[in-house]
């Protein structure tokens, strides 16, 4: 016997990327809209970014050592969950309110299902959800904002639409509006979005058809017809963009399968339209895929991929 | 003809450029060589020799144990020094016939035929069969059963599989450089037996000076043509390579024959023509000794039973300590726990590696990335399959297709929770199909 020579099933050989690097990317996208919202609302949005990603990271450790798990912060994950969350509240929030979501975030919607992979429901989605129910008042007041040079009116862009005003859509794209830290800013969250891309992190098939569904349902129950205005402001405000490409993306609540993650989106796309227009609120990108992130399961049921070589006839393990 | 390729696959570090540019040498065994019964798919050869026999080089030393088997052939004059158990590549212990080589290589007669056009069907395949030529890209599967479908005008297709997609391989690719005629005489003798098929060589891109010097020696045959693959890993893989060639698909249940296919690897081709032509069996291979922990990565014209020791000590042994020795490629290849096992018909490397990645990283929670959906080329989700296999619910294993896996190991290799998902399937399909078996 010749010494210790590692006897193994093959691949022998293994990619770079791992999860930890794969959040990382996640960290670096979310970073162009992180300063613009710091940029934009001032020294209380990096506290509260501060505040979401330290006790997001803090309670995934605590949580560890309580259960006698090893640890799992160094996948990153945590992190990723803490500045999402950040990125989908008022900056004007008590610092205390990001803690409270962000332990619920961790330690109910993820370590309580048995971690990363295990949970069913996206953990921010789920850490801000929890904050709009249980402070309602602090969560939706985007009062704090001043601008850049003119004053605003208090309201968010969707608000001001529901109740029949007009918006700036290019202020919309710029993202010098009042909405939550990360949300406002379209081009920041697009860079970031084309990088995800770029590394091959994401592909299209959720936010793609996502966007694609809500454009047409606009267009057909918007009330506002063909009114292209409208829709880009549909499109722009309402954290859609963050949702669609940073939240609805998430890997462990959204499907495996190529098509699944089509129906996904379509999903989406259509919850949100409702929420939207017929809903009392004028925004419904957060329920719409927390929801969504439910009907996972089932949508990977219908969705198996027909494997290479088979065709439709032999369907199913015949035989 | 533009690049084609199939859905999936990966793009593992290639390393061939270690051992590329080296000339294939011949390589002169030493003391002792063995000869596994089986080295092919279907039944054992028999023995024909007795312990103590003198045999010649190009003897015949085991008989085909029925139609699906072949005929094993003394690579060394000597004498039979044990027919016992030995340890092959891929663990198992195979009764063996083990010859002492007298170091002259003093060869048998061999019957040469000069116009092969004037051979029948049969002839060929039976001189085929008498040479003992199997798959030499791994499977092994006798060469003469592959050539004998049961409605030959059916085959359109003759693939010389070409590509050579494992990483560090270079055998195939040095043998298309320095003996490109010899394969195309195999495919002229192949395509001889079926007057309405095509001839294709399907090479890689990354092997642009094969893709050339194949087209020129080709360039007057109406029958044959090269066709450029796209280079990305299990693009050798018989599926992948029919789908790249024709865009016909086959799945688990059937042979390539059903789509109208034969597919031989470039060393197969090689054996058809020398054992057609020259009347010699299959005795010499190229294999390649490689890995950045070898001192002098090269190829070699090896004598089949060879010891991987020596052929070790040929490439001038270990330049830095191994963790992982591999018989074959990285991808698709068996670790080895000892060098002291003889090469046979179907082993084309020996990789050495620094490095043992499949055990350096720990597996951490699947994030259910879609990384390995994205990389097989059976379109099948590993993840799922190897969560079914490893809480045993073989129902749901089949109903995702799990019967479909290739085992090419390409959702292992890109998987970022380091899980070894090709294990668990290849696991999972073994106990299926032996249920099976039984019923």
């Amino acid at each position: 016997m010749s010494n210790l020579l590692n006897v193994t099933s093959s691949p022998h050989v293994r990619a770079k990327d791992d999860t930890q690097r794969i959040m990382l990317y996640v960290v670096i996208s979310l970073l162009p809209a992180t300063f613009f919202g710091i940029f934009n609302f001032g020294y209380k949005a990096l506290i509260l970014v501060l505040v979401s990603v330290l006790s997001c990271v803090a309670s995934e450790y605590v949580f560890d050592r309580v259960v006698n798990k090893k640890s799992t912060i160094g996948d990153l994950s945590a992190v990723v969950t803490g500045l999402l969350l950040a990125l989908n509240l008022p900056s004007s929030l008590p610092w205390w309110m990001a803690v409270l979501g962000s332990v619920f975030a961790i330690v109910v919607v993820k370590c309580l299902f048995g971690g990363l992979g295990q949970n069913f429901m996206n953990p921010a989605l789920g850490g801000r959800v929890f904050l709009v129910l249980s402070f309602t008042g602090a969560m939706t007041d985007f009062s704090d904002y001043k601008g850049f040079a003119d004053t605003f009116s208090g309201a968010t862009p969707l608000a001001t639409l529901k109740a029949g005003g007009s918006v700036d859509t290019m202020r919309m794209l710029i993202g010098n509006i009042p909405g939550t830290i990360g949300e406002t800013s379209v081009i920041a969250l697009l860079i970031g979005a084309v990088f995800l891309l770029l590394m091959g992190v994401i592909d299209l098939r959720i936010p793609g058809s996502y966007i694609l569904t809500f454009a047409v349902f606009t267009l057909l129950f918007g009330g506002h017809g063909l009114d292209m205005n409208f829709l880009i402001a549909e499109l722009c405000g309402g954290g859609l963009i963050l949702g669609a490409f940073f939240m609805a993306t998430d890997y462990v609540t959204s499907p495996i399968t190529p098509m699944g993650k089509i129906l996904f989106g379509i999903c989406l796309g259509l919850l949100t339209g409702i929420f939207r227009y017929f809903g009392a609120s004028a925004e419904g990108v957060s329920y719409a895929i927390i929801f969504s992130n439910l009907l996972v399961p089932l949508i990977e049921k219908i969705t198996i991929p027909r494997a290479f070589g088979i065709v439709r006839e032999t369907k199913g393990g015949e035989k | 003809m533009g690049l084609r390729t199939f859905k999936g696959g990966v793009h593992p570090y290639d390393g061939k450029e270690l051992s590329k540019s080296k000339p294939v040498k011949e390589l002169l065994p030493q003391g002792e060589l063995v000869f596994p019964l089986s080295q092919h798919i279907g039944a054992p050869a028999t023995p024909i020799v007795e312990v103590g026999d003198a045999v010649l080089r190009g003897q015949k030393i085991a008989e085909a144990g029925g139609f699906v088997s072949s005929p094993i052939f003394s690579s060394v004059s000597g004498t039979v020094k044990a027919i016992e158990p030995r340890r092959v590549a891929v663990g198992d212990m195979v009764t063996s016939i083990v010859i002492e080589s007298d170091g002259n290589m003093i060869e048998t007669g061999f019957i040469e035929h000069e116009d092969i056009s004037a051979l029948s069907n049969e002839e060929i395949i039976n001189l085929i069969k008498e040479a003992g030529v199997v798959g030499m890209g791994g499977a092994g599967f006798p060469t003469h059963v592959k050539l004998s479908p049961k409605e030959p005008e059916k085959i359109e297709y003759i693939i010389a599989n070409c590509a050579e997609c494992e990483p560090y391989l270079t055998s195939d690719y040095r043998r298309m450089v320095e003996e490109p005629e010899k394969l195309v005489e195999g495919m002229r003798i192949v395509l001889q037996l079926f007057p309405s098929a095509k001839g294709v060589f399907g090479i890689e891109d990354n092997k642009q000076d094969c893709i050339d010097r194949l087209t020129e020696l080709t360039k007057n045959e109406s029958r044959m043509s090269v066709q450029p693959l796209m280079t990305k890993y299990p693009q050798g893989g018989e599926r992948q390579l029919i789908h790249a060639v024709t865009g016909r698909d086959i799945n688990a249940k059937m042979l390539p024959a059903d789509a109208g296919c034969i597919v031989d690897n470039v060393e197969t081709l090689v054996a058809i023509y020398n054992g057609v032509r020259f009347g010699r069996p299959l005795m010499n291979r190229t294999f390649t000794v490689t890995g950045d922990a070898v001192s002098d990565p090269r190829n070699f014209s090896i004598c089949i039973g060879t010891n991987y020791s020596e052929l070790l000590e040929a490439a001038s042994g270990l330049a830095h300590p191994a963790k992982k020795l591999i018989s074959g490629g990285p991808m698709m290849g068996f670790a080895l726990f000892d060098t002291n096992i003889p090469t046979t018909k179907t082993t084309s490397a020996l990789l050495c590696l620094t490095e043992d990645e499949a055990s350096k990283y720990e597996t951490t929670a699947c994030i259910n990335c879609g990384r390995c959906v994205e990389a097989c080329p059976e379109q099948l989700v590993p993840s799922k399959l190897a969560d079914f296999a490893e809480r045993g619910l073989k129902g749901d294993f089949e109903k995702w297709y799990g019967l479909e896996c290739v085992e090419c190991g390409s959702c292992s290799f890109g998987c970022p929770a380091r899980r070894h998902l090709a294990q668990s399937i290849k696991t999972m399909k073994k106990q299926i199909l032996a249920d099976k078996r039984k019923k």
